[in-house]
């Protein structure tokens, strides 16, 4: 598993940039998507494998015994999930908008911002 | 008052958490919403203004939430680097609070302006307090999810595209950002930043895979303070939202990537300093030149300030990578004399707008016989800005160039002085195109009506009130400069903080 893990990781990270240097909408939620897995995941796999080792106290002792699981970062990968997911969701509402508006489903369509002369209105 | 600290310490975060939960409640009725923002807007001025007394008075402060003791709980730090800039922050946000009564549509105001201002208050005070880099990530989404919604509130198609740019890229960064951080806990096992400070200056053999964790921290940090050549997201998206939302986050923002660059360069990644200031100096001489160059291409007066941030940028940079205590204080001074103008800056151009109907240079013109007294306020925030003697950029700027010229980096000095000049030419450029040339008449726009005077007051009060800060920094630096250059020395004396949050 732990030989195994690096190059899932690795993988997601590679598929995830492609697709958002992709200039199709859904590719670009899907790449962001998978490139908040990989980090998700990298995270987990930074406190190490392992399995059935819960950092849970004995009732009878003051400290809990090696060895266990970190729970750090598990704590931060909850964390980091919420964040996530709260920016997908947000992405997602926000390339359906941009659909609407533009009636494009191309990101090469959406350059008028970094164009010299932008007359638009407030 | 020592006992009362801790609280003090929170309120930064309290009040803007407050306020957002207020305004919640007051949904749609904007005239509650003003008096709940008025209130919290003032509290947090005196409050980040009492925590700044005290913290020149009893040095670095912290608390432990949750009263869990230092490496293991997440520490708020409050030394005078992070208090100059939540005091700022505050400053810029009254202000932008103030313009935004009558500077932005009803509408947008209807639908959750004040909460969301709230909240990204509420990240910028937490990004500058924290002391645990996991919890730095967290304030930076905070912030970085109500900059999304505030650029994107009102729905127009230039504020969608722009969104679009703006969330792609700052999320890549998050994620970089939260790698790095990973990296740094799986090699330490650690997250408080005076912990690690500790771990780091103890001599051990995995000093390149932490210059590694250095790096993923340089990217993601530099992507969210749009440095070269991580900056193109900023001039598509910072001028499509009004003035009053582009102001507060191309006036502050960026600088808050900045604070978060020297703060852990200072503490955390001081392994191979050599290589990673080569790359500061490199990166902050190309930030300078590329952002000025940018400006001078543009028309539109927006977007000319938002290259402008770009290239100050640098400056700040170029603080870092020389790392004396002199260029530290120049930085710190910087931030803070650029969080001021460019918030100012940005107003004007938005009451210029508002008076004209435009922002395009081509089309604006005689605003200095139409409105003088607007003329005079632009003409001392773009003078600060190019960094004419006596205001605050010039100080800035000369503390920066003492500090080059003392270390022997000729060459970068050389670079920025270089830049000071083209920004110059660039504020000239609007002088002559919004408020000398006379306006053209060929063109059949239609004139907006003049707004009211209780309107123009409100409109003008914010400026007034920023130009008045910018004055006091410039007239008063020498009261600055001892301040800043205490805080350079805490940057510098890192033993100062770890000792103060690991109570030792």
């Amino acid at each position: 598993m732990e030989l195994l893990m690096p190059f899932i990781i690795g993988l997601l990270y590679a598929t995830g940039l492609y697709l958002i240097l992709h200039r199709h909408f859904f590719k670009l939620i899907l790449g962001m998507m998978l490139f908040g897995l990989a980090t998700n995941l990298f995270l987990f796999l930074v406190g190490r494998l392992s399995r059935g080792l819960a950092p849970i106290i004995p009732d009878d002792a003051q400290v809990a015994t090696e060895p266990f699981a970190d729970p750090v970062p598990q704590a931060l990968l909850l964390t980091a999930i919420v964040i996530g997911f709260g920016i997908q969701a947000f992405s997602i509402v926000l390339i359906k908008r941009i659909y609407q508006a533009f009636g494009t489903n191309s990101l090469d369509d959406l350059n008028n911002t970094d164009k010299l002369d932008t007359t638009h209105k407030d | 008052m020592p006992q009362l600290h801790h609280l003090l310490l929170i309120l930064p975060l309290l009040l803007p958490l407050y306020g957002a939960i207020l305004c919640l409640f007051c949904w749609k009725r904007v005239l509650l919403q003003k008096v709940v923002g008025s209130i919290i807007n003032a509290a947090l001025l005196l409050a980040t203004g009492i925590l700044l007394y005290e913290v020149h008075t009893y040095g670095i402060l912290k608390t432990q939430i949750g009263n869990w003791p230092a490496p293991y709980g997440i520490t708020l730090v409050a030394d005078l680097f992070s208090c100059l800039m939540v005091l700022t922050a505050s400053v810029t946000g009254a202000a932008v609070f103030i313009y935004s009564f009558r500077g932005l549509k009803i509408q947008r105001q209807l639908y959750g302006y004040y909460p969301l201002l709230h909240m990204l208050q509420l990240g910028v005070s937490g990004a500058c307090l924290t002391g645990d880099i996991f919890n730095l990530f967290v304030w930076f989404e905070v912030l970085l999810i109500s900059c999304f919604v505030l650029i994107t509130l009102g729905g127009t198609r230039p504020q969608l595209e722009g969104a679009i740019k703006y969330v792609t890229i700052n999320f890549l960064a998050s994620g970089l950002l939260l790698t790095g951080i990973g990296v740094v806990y799986g090699l330490t096992g650690s997250l408080n930043m005076a912990e690690l400070a500790i771990i780091v200056r103890r001599p051990a053999e995995n000093n390149s895979l932490f210059l590694m964790a250095g790096m993923f921290f340089i990217i993601s940090l530099g992507i969210k303070s749009a440095v070269f050549p991580l900056f193109f997201w900023l001039p598509a998206s910072y001028h499509t939202p009004p003035i009053a939302i582009s102001a507060y986050i191309g006036g502050l923002i960026t600088k808050v990537g900045v604070y978060a660059l020297i703060r852990l360069f200072t503490l955390i990644f001081i392994v191979d300093q050599t290589l990673i200031l080569l790359l500061f100096t490199i990166i902050s001489g190309f930030t300078m030149v590329i952002g000025v160059l940018g400006a001078a291409a543009q028309y539109d007066f927006r977007k000319i300030l938002s290259f402008h941030i770009i290239s100050q940028i640098g400056y700040m940079i170029m603080g870092l990578a020389i790392f004396t205590t002199l260029s530290l204080a120049g930085t710190i001074f910087f931030i803070l004399h650029n969080i001021l103008v460019k918030t100012n800056l940005f107003l004007i151009s938005g009451v210029v707008g508002r008076l004209n109907g435009s922002f395009d240079l081509k089309v604006l013109g005689s605003n200095y016989l139409k409105h003088p007294v607007l003329a005079g306020l632009f003409l001392v925030s773009a003078f600060s800005l190019a960094g004419i003697p006596p205001l605050s950029g010039f100080w800035a700027k000369f503390m920066l160039a003492k500090a080059g010229f003392e270390a022997g980096d000729y060459t970068i000095i050389l670079i920025s002085l270089g830049v000071s000049i083209l920004t110059l030419f660039s504020m000239t450029k609007i002088w002559n195109e919004v408020f000398w040339k006379k306006a053209p008449v060929d063109l059949d726009l239609p004139t907006p009506a003049l707004p009211d005077n209780l309107t123009k007051g409100l409109l003008y009060a914010p400026v007034i009130f920023l130009i008045t800060c910018i004055l006091f920094i410039s007239f008063y630096a020498e009261v600055i400069v001892g301040l800043v250059y205490r805080a350079a020395e805490q940057l510098q004396h890192t033993d100062l903080y770890i000792n103060a949050v690991l109570n030792r």
